[in-house]
């Protein structure tokens, strides 16, 4: 079976798609090279994928993913050799690591905070009020439903 | 509210204002060798002049080198190339081409039109070397140690400049052996 | 002769700017109504000499005079008309200008439609705004002018616009964005207006909210445009790369949301101010901010102007003075402002609070990740790279939570309201939702998947929560009709920008997980098949363009036999410039795109790299960023806003 691999070797600089005609065997190694290519950044381009970008390194660096997917590499083995060769620059998910714990744990941290924020002022303001106004008799579950009924039935927005 | 919490919004803007004042002096597009520190990666390819001679990294391990990344299809090469005679005649070390992703032919026409400023070349062809390397476009030129660690990358032209900085590093790497 | 009048008017436009940065505030400060008076007919001044310098600029690109550097840089004498106007914005400095001009004629907007605004707050508002436009006068004289000529000798042609921006995507987007990015800077008056007159009543809100929505709504058009823009000219299918850019506008869009939102409560319930007034100058700032990013040099985008650190060194300065001042005087003024009223701890106010924070949180998540390399960077520790995989992580979840918080909020009542009251509301959307988000992804797609069963729960949770929120307002009516004209524009804006959220993502959701696509060898005569699709490549011929050569393919597609569409995609080579461009053709549908796109050619037999994209719901991504902004648009005709004064004197 012929197998064809072309190379799409663009000279010259311009704001065009890359497109390039890989052909897998394996519609899961398609899959991956499309995720890879798409995960990883060009190192010369200005602020680009691989996928999209048409730069001679963008090329060579897909078609190196591709000769390692079809030699049964995983996909970590393939991100380790890019990161070897060209830093964490090249991975666009950034790495799990100390440095970027902030990044990673920052957003929840700081939704968690502001949770806890709003609810503390709210029940603050709350108490402030409940001191202010008298002791309101508790109602029992009988007239704790008259009440919802009442309060549903003519229900203003 | 207490005071002291509505000034937190001005503290974090100031941080912030540092960072970005610090941003201006540096270049985003600038990205350091992956290889600082680390060896130069080994390999088995053919020299450009004499094909049938295969160079592998003991032809320059013993003492420091410039490894020059270059090629005919890049405009920035012909720029440096009066440069890299210069520094080649200065003879203080030796200059080693990696011919990157060339023709042959050409190649060998640029450096017999122009002068050759290297000691040898490499001739990769495919880029195999190049990507090991890490390079992302020539021009690139690499210092390595007497041990055939990689030191310091240059992208870009190598000027007047640039190896008076270099020369700066030769020196602090001759001290240390 | 012309641009050197641009120049001159731009020098009056400053003197201008300035005298209204001082006089009125001074005026307002020390309750001196002639002073304050000077606002006005300061802000007309403004504008009309901005406008002088935007017509000189644009009379320089109209008659191609190629002495006027910007004009040589970014136009040529084949360019057709609309892309030399448009070009006026192609570029750093005139770009500028237009933020310049666009800021005049809010500030000239903001004087003409503030009848019920009393003199003080007034001439506060125009004043801040005044020294916004000295600020950025000055940049544009002292380092970035766009008159700057090529004397003696200039160029007998110009170098051409990018061929990427020559669409009509230039002549609508970057306006609209614009729009949105200064018309935040009247929020921000007002708010600075109100700490400096001590001034924090409601009213404040009630006179910001309109001036806050028609901004918010630009903007959101801007974002909206600028997605569908890349989606159909950068020619590989995508419409948010999570760029420095992009997210340069997408953060101030999110404050702004966070925004309305908080203006609602504090004029309807007298709470939040301060809160309130920290967003809006969270959001200016943004704006700000925004502007630095793309113009300084800090970050790589492919959108970024050319860049200059001198320029952004300058912005830098700006942004300590605006955003540092006004921070400055919000920690010392804003511990004056006092809540008119109460609520209790389940609350539509309480609920509105926290979506603002999944709001604010979602903005402060974009500029983090869009900040962190050059944060890492400047500490010295290597170079890293933040990109969509991260984004999307983070984003997402946040988003759903928002979705969700939405519904619930629609169902809580102010003040007050109990879990048992919510339950009973909410108990058949809940039912609806589920049950649409889990059969969806059967029918239409190949089985259960999680991603499509969150989206479009979510999606038709918030429609659902919308809708019955809507037919609960007609329990008590006597008549249909009545009650459908006694509902407010606000609210029908309320309604269709909540159901435009609902749209975008169930666009996002469905977009990004069936979208198919295959790059492919084909020569003339061959045939793939896509999602039920066949494509047949029939050949590739020249045409010719008004400044550009191209190759142009002949794809016939079919559906089980029947024909859809013939497309036509180009590779172009724009003459002067000298590069290509690939030019998709595009079969847009409501529920599918078509989307092809031509590579190199390969090989002697007339064969091309193809791709081709199957597209579900990605038009529901821009009609749901339609939804919203019209939505913000329809608040404005509320007939409050439009109250006539009543003749009495404003006190000061």
């Amino acid at each position: 079976m012929l197998r064809f691999f072309i190379l799409v070797l663009l000279s010259i600089t311009s704001a065009y798609a890359a497109i390039d005609t890989y052909e897998f065997k394996d519609k899961d190694k398609e899959l991956r090279f499309h995720e890879l290519s798409a995960d990883m950044r060009c190192p010369k381009c200005q602020n680009q994928n691989l996928a999209d970008s048409n730069a001679a390194i963008a090329t060579d660096l897909k078609q190196k993913i591709y000769l390692m997917l079809e030699a049964d590499k995983s996909d970590t083995e393939i991100v380790d050799y890019m990161v070897a060769r060209y830093g964490d620059f090249v991975l666009y998910e950034p790495r799990f690591n100390a440095q970027n714990a902030v990044l990673w744990l920052g957003p929840g941290a700081l939704l968690l905070l502001g949770l806890i924020v709003v609810i503390w002022l709210t029940r603050s303001r709350n108490n402030k009020n409940a001191e202010n106004t008298e002791q309101v008799p508790e109602l029992d579950a009988k007239q704790e439903k008259a009440l919802q009924q009442l309060l549903n039935k003519d229900k203003k927005s | 509210m207490p005071r002291l919490l509505l000034f937190i919004p001005l503290a974090l803007f100031i941080s912030l204002s540092f960072f970005l004042w610090k941003g201006l002096s540096i270049d985003p597009r600038e990205l350091p060798s992956a290889l600082i520190d680390k060896p130069f990666p080994e390999f088995q390819v053919a020299a450009l002049l004499q094909p049938e001679r295969m160079l592998s990294k003991a032809d320059f391990i013993g003492k420091p080198v410039l490894v020059n990344v270059w090629a005919t299809w890049c405009p920035s090469c012909r720029q440096e190339h009066e440069q890299l005679l210069r520094i080649a005649q200065d003879n203080k070390i030796n200059i080693i081409g990696l011919n990157y992703k060339d023709e042959r032919a050409a190649a060998t026409n640029w450096l017999r039109q122009l002068g050759n400023p290297y000691a040898f070349n490499i001739y990769d062809e495919a880029g195999m070397l190049g990507l090991d390397l890490g390079v992302y476009g020539a021009p690139e030129t690499y210092l390595l140690d007497a041990q055939g660690v990689v030191r310091h990358r240059h992208v870009g032209v190598v000027t007047a400049q640039t190896w008076a900085k270099l020369q700066v590093m030769i020196q602090k790497l001759g001290v240390n052996q | 002769m012309i641009p050197e009048l641009g120049e001159f008017a731009l020098i009056l436009a400053l003197g201008f700017s300035f005298i209204l940065a001082v006089i009125p505030l001074y005026g307002a400060a020390t309750l001196n109504t002639l002073w304050m008076d000077y606002a006005k007919p300061l802000a007309r001044a403004q504008f009309t000499f901005l406008l002088i310098s935007f017509i000189c600029l644009g009379y320089a690109f109209a008659n191609d005079d190629f002495s006027v550097q910007y004009v040589a840089n970014h136009s040529n004498s084949q360019l057709p008309i609309e892309f030399k106007l448009s070009a006026i914005w192609g570029g750093h400095e005139g770009s500028l200008l237009l933020w310049a001009f666009i800021l005049s004629g809010w500030t000239l907007a903001v004087s003409l439609f503030s009848r019920g605004l009393p003199l003080d707050m007034l001439a506060r508002v125009l004043g801040v705004m005044g020294i916004i436009a000295t600020g950025f006068i000055s940049f544009l004289l002292w380092t970035s002018s766009p008159f700057e000529r090529y004397l003696p000798r200039f160029p007998a042609d110009g170098a051409d616009l990018n061929p990427l921006l020559q669409d009509f995507g230039l002549i609508v987007h970057p306006p609209m964005l614009y729009m949105g990015y200064v018309g935040f800077s009247v929020a921000f008056a007002f708010a600075i207006a109100a700490l400096l007159s001590g001034r924090l009543d409601a009213a404040w809100a009630r006179w910001s909210r309109p001036w806050t929505n028609v901004a918010w709504a630009f903007l959101g058009a801007g974002i909206t445009l600028g997605s569908w823009w890349a989606y159909y000219e950068l020619g590989w299918g995508g419409w948010w790369f999570w760029d420095p850019v992009e997210n340069a506008s997408l953060m101030p869009w999110l404050v702004g949301t966070a925004l309305i939102h908080s203006l609602a409560v504090t004029e309807k319930r007298g709470v939040f101010k301060s809160w309130t007034l920290l967003l809006a100058i969270f959001a200016f700032s943004l704006s700000l901010l925004g502007t630095f990013l793309v113009r300084s040099g800090v970050l790589t985008s492919v959108h970024a102007f050319a860049s200059d650190p001198e320029r952004g060194f300058f912005i830098l300065v700006l942004l300590l003075l605006t955003i540092g001042g006004s921070l400055t005087l919000y920690a010392f003024k804003a511990p004056n402002v006092k809540s008119e009223s109460s609520f209790g701890w389940l609350s539509r106010e309480m609920l509105l609070l926290i979506n603002n924070v999944f709001l604010v949180v979602m903005a402060i998540t974009v500029l983090l990740g869009t900040l962190y390399p050059l944060l890492i960077d400047a500490l010295g520790s290597g170079k890293i790279s933040v990109g969509p995989p991260y984004f999307n992580a983070l984003f997402v979840p946040i988003m759903s939570l928002l979705a969700l918080s939405m519904g619930i909020s629609g169902a809580a009542r102010w003040r007050q309201t109990s879990v048992a009251g919510l339950k009973e509301q909410l108990l058949i959307p809940v039912i609806i939702s589920l049950v649409v988000g889990i059969i969806f992804p059967f029918i239409y797609g190949d089985g259960f998947n999680f991603r499509v069963f969150l989206g479009m729960t979510v999606s038709t949770w918030v429609i659902a929560t919308t809708a019955k929120e809507f037919k609960d307002k007609f329990r008590n009516a006597n008549s249909i009709t009545a009650k459908l004209s006694q509902l407010t524009p606000s609210y029908y804006g309320m309604m269709l920008a909540h159901v435009g959220v609902a749209v975008v993502a169930i666009g996002i959701t469905l977009v990004s997980t069936y979208s198919e696509e295959r790059d492919m060898r084909m020569a003339p005569g061959d045939k793939i098949e896509l999602a039920d699709y066949q494509f047949e490549f029939k050949g590739a011929k020249k045409v010719k363009g008004a400044n550009f050569t191209a190759d142009e393919g002949t794809i016939e597609v079919t559906l089980e036999g029947e024909p859809v569409v013939t497309l036509y995609p180009q590779k172009r080579h724009y003459t002067v410039k000298r590069s290509m461009m690939t030019e998709a053709s595009i079969d847009a549908g409501l529920f599918r795109d078509l989307y092809l796109a031509m590579g190199e050619p390969l090989g002697d037999d007339g064969a091309w790299a193809i791709r081709v994209h199957y597209k579900p719901y990605v038009r529901w991504l821009w009609l749901g960023g339609l939804f919203m902004a019209l939505g913000g648009i329809l608040t404005v005709f509320d007939k409050r806003y439009r109250k006539k004064s009543t003749g009495e004197v404003a006190h000061a």
